[in-house]
């Protein structure tokens, strides 16, 4: 295989532990390795685009808190390093799940992003909502507190997951630029690398909230964008899949003939910056495809027109979720697509979704996937 | 020399096999032997006590003698055994998740 690269490996986090799957350009065969720090939730694990052989990992526990796992060898070792997150000053109170104010308290890291240009910089997406910066490789973080002190943060409240921020998007055009989201609070935007944001959120309309198209209180699942156009975002909200054109300055819903447009995941092409990707699930309590079809939806226009992917998939009696940072892509020629479910399964597309085959059937539930495209 | 018993999974983070010994100045307490614990094995530093606070993280448990002192202040002396060897003092797991 020629393009990007010629090797692909696969990182993916578990309930109860940490797997590295590895594969030629091919895709055909795959080592397996892990799990690593076994019994430890793996909330996100992901590779340095400056340096693949730099991997950060979030390893949270309810008993043991929280670490952050370092790799200096494309993950065959690990090294323990900065796990205090510290908000700034006196963090204040954000609303409860009744309505009444909760004091701000870090729980555990649901997203770690590390920078487009410096393999030493990385972010960190955190519950309680905040974000986070290192720029010693993960040994000490700083608050970006600009986010949380912005004005609306006393209005924001935890979806039934948490009060996570899951989303962080580097605009490789403009170091400064970054996009985040929040469940459920909605996506913000910084212009000058994290000291001010703004609200993105017109547009979004969302019936569970007092007011449907209130400026914050949305609970956005997922953002994807296409490196190439930052301009350009595609979002799974909690019902709805929403586009923008304006780096956020207004969406509109692009659901089109979906099933059903609740989910979590959506990921872009890694060639093709209008087509897209979304799991379709029944509803914000049946945490299960429609009809018990696995199925990956693919617009190549960008969203409203959808086509079912099934080749490979489950097709009857299958009740896995995917969550939202459970899938991904590669940048070899033939686009590689992967995600893993609650059910253990990591599925795989190396033909931009026209076929799918689970290159792991049996590890605990997933909880996200990533993929490096490798020389 | 105090010795220490610490959940498997911490082990695994310090490096470490088996029960640990400390040195830990006289009063023995709670606070010095994890103060101790903490500054021989930094990796576990806000995996027992919460950063900033100190405190116990909620899921764990401290146990001397065949009681538990996790509600006990932190400077209280410990039991006579532990301070002089012939009992560890556990840091332990709740049992929880079914």
């Amino acid at each position: 295989m020629a393009g990007n690269g010629n090797r692909v490996r696969v990182l993916v986090g578990t309930r109860k532990g940490a797997f590295v799957l590895e594969s030629d350009g091919k895709r055909k065969r795959w080592d397996i390795a892990g799990p690593h720090f076994g019994g430890w939730e793996m909330y996100h694990i992901k590779g340095s685009p400056v340096d693949p052989n730099r991997i950060y990992a979030s390893q949270t526990s309810g008993w043991f808190g929280q670490m952050i796992q370092r790799s200096d060898d494309g993950g065959k070792t690990w090294e323990a390093v900065g796990n205090e997150f510290a908000y700034n000053g006196v963090p204040g109170t954000h609303q409860w799940y009744d309505g009444t104010a909760h004091p701000w308290e870090f729980k555990r890291v649901w997203h770690l992003e590390p920078s487009l240009t410096d393999a030493d910089t990385v972010y960190a997406g955190v519950e309680d909502a905040a974000l986070f910066k290192s720029a010693d490789g993960g040994k000490t973080w700083s608050e970006l507190s600009g986010l949380r002190e912005h004005g609306s943060g006393s209005k924001w409240q935890p979806g039934a997951g948490g009060m996570g921020l899951h989303t962080i998007l580097l605009d490789k055009f403009n170091p400064e630029r970054i996009f985040i989201a929040i469940s459920a609070a909605g996506a913000f935007r910084s212009e000058d690398g994290g000291k001010t944001w703004k609200p993105i959120n017109k547009g979004l309309l969302s019936q569970y909230i007092p007011d449907p198209d209130a400026e914050v209180g949305h609970c956005v699942h997922r953002i994807a964008m296409h490196p190439s156009r930052p301009q350009t975002l595609f979002m799974q909200k909690h019902w709805d899949v929403m586009r923008t054109d304006d780096g956020g300055d207004h969406w509109h819903e692009v659901s089109g003939n979906l099933p059903t447009d609740f989910g979590f995941v959506i990921d872009v092409h890694a060639h093709e910056p209008e087509t897209i990707y979304v799991v379709p699930i029944k509803s914000d309590s049946e945490h299960y495809p429609p009809d018990g079809k696995l199925r990956v939806y693919r617009s190549r226009g960008g969203g409203n027109e959808w086509e079912a992917l099934t080749n490979g998939l489950p097709q009857e009696h299958c009740y896995v979720n995917v969550l939202r940072d459970a899938m991904a892509v590669d940048s070899l020629d033939s686009c590689g697509v992967y995600f893993g479910t609650t059910g253990g399964q990591v599925y795989a597309s190396a033909d931009s979704g026209d076929t799918w085959e689970a290159i792991a059937r049996d590890l605990p539930a997933v909880l996200s996937v990533e993929v490096q495209t490798l020389p | 020399m105090i010795r220490v018993v610490i959940p498997a999974h911490l082990r695994t983070l310090a490096g470490v096999d088996g029960e640990l010994c400390l040195e830990v100045d006289a009063p023995v307490t709670p606070r010095r032997i994890l103060d101790a614990l903490e500054a021989s094995y930094p990796v576990l530093r806000g995996a027992i006590r919460e950063h900033g606070t100190r405190k116990r993280r909620p899921w764990l448990r401290f146990f001397a003698c065949e009681e538990d002192l996790s509600h006990q202040s932190p400077d209280e002396p410990l039991p006579d055994p532990v301070a002089q060897g012939r009992e560890p003092f556990f840091v332990v797991g709740a049992i929880a998740g079914g």
